[in-house]
């Protein structure tokens, strides 16, 4: 059961901006001010404008002073879930986290002195502990007064699917009662020129499934679900949001960074989650697709949709989110399961605004307008580097 | 509970290739010479202690995944292969479900490093065959293409605790019918930034590399059958608790009693500023002791990875009829594990 969620995006922080920005199909991108671009072939990507102010935690003065951005980021998502769900300072809780950089911008800071100033160690120390994912969580975790096992997953883009799965298969097999668990992740120079030297950004507008699409665009933010078991959330009479009942992953051994082309290790993702599930992709109302806009992400999905829907493709809805806010790398599984349960809980379909003329390919239809809907399941994949598949089935609680 | 074994173990390290000769080094009980490594622009080479080459060159390296690849990725299939031995083939051919799980603390730092300071030099032109390899998951995907598995597949990050986390994960999956078999690979790869950041904690420590490699599955191999008797709890090293309480609580829980034919595998190296909080929740230990990274050094999540491929193959080698692993990590978690020789009844 989902008895919290916490978002921040490029569309701004909490429920409401995200859940009004994502049905509306609003975009994000703006020039990039976080480091220099000036000599990329791309200058845009999905900012979020930090609040001021964090939130009340449990941390001090100088531990506040201490945090980075994507802990920041982090934090806001996790006091959005935590205050939604209720839950008090517990000794026990599993915190379950994906991320593919985790404090990347500290480790760049790391280095640079390093080389820049070797004899000064000013600061370089902090750089070190706060760099890791451990230590991130670790933080946040002080930060609301809970203490149990930290688990981060890096399966690159897949990372806030398969953390999410991850604790969803921890409370499913009675390791434990509740689990906060999530992804995050902060734009950083290194992945933006990362992408950039492979050529996968869009020179021009993210557009998946776009036949004249062109590549991806990035963002950064968190999402964090708080999830219990139903007797849990029943004890405490707690509101629930909407549930979570299938998990699949797989393994894609075609190549570092490209898809097998017909979609393979996806097929055999979703296929799994629909097992875990016990639905059959005709209950299925919406796909939250992997959807970068790449041409190669975006053709290997569509094969792998077509395949799994068969006779049913038809009348399937499908939209990717990453038009709005970009692709959230470690955090992009995770910001899109929260949408998926936006749209499951009020009923209505992100539309993929920004595709002009739809891939040939896809047998189903792909939401392109604000759509409201009644529908029960959804499905979210994430397809990550390394060939790491994730796929979660949501349920619409009633 | 159904009884999780372990099938195989490899070792890449300091003392060299192969689980033969950790084993011979840590007989020794002589600590590996270190190497010195340049910091740009700083006088001080830093002392690490690096994995040497190999005797000959290993045929994985010829495959396509992993001639361009990082040296992490080089020694975590190095023992990943070991771990497996002839059932590498067998899983190439589908004949069983082999989940991974690949476990760094620092990771893939060689070529994000070398990434980083291209995008320093000029962005436009960073390399798009060095960026890929930075991603803490590359190697575990690297190794999976080598194997062509394509069941589930983890990467955790984390400090070297997260080693056992990732066994006892292994064991859910094989015990909840998730994969047949799977492999737990800890690795990490040396640089001067690596060596560099420890200095500036401790100049005495001596930072390693190299993987360590376990293979599980729910029945034995046709050799001793090697069991996995327990993970404790990961204990979070926070503010709460402290280090010292956290080593004595997980002492405590993992109850070894006045077992004095148990081997320990302690995470201790050396260094009494990180070794005094373990040393007293295990001062009274009876049983042998072996403190691997004294002999390797500070191999962070490889080190985790050498500790529990010790305990096994002591219990291999039949020096002892059972053995623990205790490792009270550098900043997240003190956590212990035990294994044992299966006994038929």
């Amino acid at each position: 059961m989902i008895t919290g969620a916490g978002i921040i995006t490029g569309l701004g922080q909490g429920w409401t901006p995200n859940a009004a920005g994502f049905r509306a199909g609003r975009v994000a991108f703006r020039p990039v001010t976080l480091f220099d671009v000036s000599r990329q072939r791309v200058q845009m990507a999905a900012e979020v404008d930090l609040p001021s102010r964090l939130p009340e935690h449990r941390l001090t003065s100088r531990s506040e002073a201490r945090l980075d951005r994507a802990t920041r980021l982090l934090l806001w998502a996790v006091h959005e879930a935590w205050t939604q769900s209720g839950w008090t300072p517990s000794e026990t809780l599993p915190f379950v986290l994906g991320t593919t950089s985790g404090g990347m911008n500290l480790g760049q800071a790391l280095y640079r002195q390093a080389i820049e100033t070797p004899h000064s160690h000013r600061q370089q120390p902090t750089r070190v502990l706060q760099y890791q994912p451990q230590l991130q969580a670790l933080t946040v975790a002080e930060a609301f007064g809970f203490y149990g096992p930290i688990t981060i997953i890096a399966n690159a883009c897949a990372s806030g699917a398969n953390a999410i799965g991850h604790a969803f298969e921890l409370l499913r097999r009675r390791s434990a009662e509740r689990v906060l668990t999530g992804g995050y992740e902060a734009l950083c120079h290194l992945l933006f020129a990362g992408f950039d030297s492979l050529q996968a950004l869009s020179p021009t507008r993210c557009r998946p499934f776009d036949a004249h699409r062109d590549g991806l665009a990035l963002g950064e933010g968190a999402a964090v679900l708080a999830l219990e078991t139903l007797e849990s959330a029943r004890r405490r009479d707690a509101i629930i949001l909407g549930e979570i009942v299938g998990y699949g992953a797989s393994t894609d051994e075609h190549h570092l960074t490209q898809p097998h082309p017909k979609g393979d290790a996806a097929l055999a993702s979703m296929t799994a989650a629909c097992a875990s599930a016990q639905v059959g992709p005709d209950r299925v109302g919406y796909v939250n697709a992997h959807g970068t806009g790449t041409p190669l992400n975006d053709s290997a999905e569509a094969s792998a949709l077509n395949r799994w829907a068969g006779a049913n493709a038809p009348s399937l809805r499908v939209s990717s989110t990453k038009s709005s806010v970009g692709h959230l790398l470690g955090a992009a599984g995770a910001v899109e399961t929260v949408i998926c349960l936006m749209a499951l809980r009020e009923q209505w379909l992100p539309p993929t605004s920004t595709i002009e003329t739809p891939e040939p390919s896809c047998d189903f239809s792909i939401v392109r307008q604000p759509t409201d809907a009644t529908f029960d399941y959804a499905l979210t994949n994430s397809f990550g580097f390394g060939g790491a598949n994730a796929s979660l089935i949501l349920r619409r609680w009633s | 509970m159904n009884p999780v074994f372990i099938r195989g173990a490899g070792a890449v390290s300091p003392a060299g290739w192969g689980l033969t000769a950790l084993r011979q080094t840590l007989q020794e009980r002589k600590a590996v010479p270190a190497n010195e490594v340049s910091q740009p622009n700083w006088p001080h080479p830093l002392r690490v202690r690096n994995v040497p080459r190999p005797a000959a060159r290993p045929a994985f390296i010829t495959h396509p995944r992993l001639r361009r690849s990082s040296p992490i990725a080089q020694y975590a299939v190095g023992a990943a292969l070991e771990a497996l031995g002839n059932d590498a083939q067998n899983a190439a051919a589908g004949s069983f479900r082999l989940g991974i799980i690949f476990c760094a603390m620092a990771g893939c730092v060689t070529y994000s490093r070398r990434f980083y300071d291209e995008i320093l030099k000029d962005p436009a032109t960073a390399s798009p065959l060095l960026f890929p390899e930075t991603v803490f998951n590359a190697p575990a995907s690297h190794l999976a293409a080598l194997l062509g598995t394509r069941a589930i597949n983890y990467t955790l990050v984390g400090d070297p605790g997260t080693f056992l986390q990732g066994i006892a994960l292994a064991a859910d999956w094989l015990l909840t019918d998730t994969v047949d078999r799977c492999l737990v690979v800890g690795a990490e790869e040396l640089d001067w930034l690596v060596a560099e950041a420890f200095h500036l904690f401790d100049k005495d420590t001596i930072v390693g590399e190299g993987a360590g490699a376990l293979y599980l599955a729910s029945e034995p191999n046709g050799g001793i059958p090697i069991e996995l008797k327990a993970v404790t709890t990961p204990r979070l090293l926070s503010s709460r608790q402290s280090r010292a309480e956290t080593a004595k609580a997980t002492r405590a829980e993992l109850d070894l009693g006045e077992e004095t034919d148990c081997l320990l595998c302690d995470g201790l190296q050396g260094i009494n500023r990180w070794d005094a909080d373990e040393s007293a929740a295990w001062e009274n230990w009876r049983g042998g002791r072996l403190s691997v990274k004294t002999i390797c050094g500070e191999g962070l999540m490889a080190a985790a990875a050498w500790q529990c491929v010790t305990a096994v193959d002591s219990l291999n080698q039949q020096k002892y009829s059972g053995a623990a692993v205790s490792i009270v990590g550098t900043n997240q978690q003190a956590i212990a594990a035990q294994f044992g020789k299966r006994i038929a009844i």
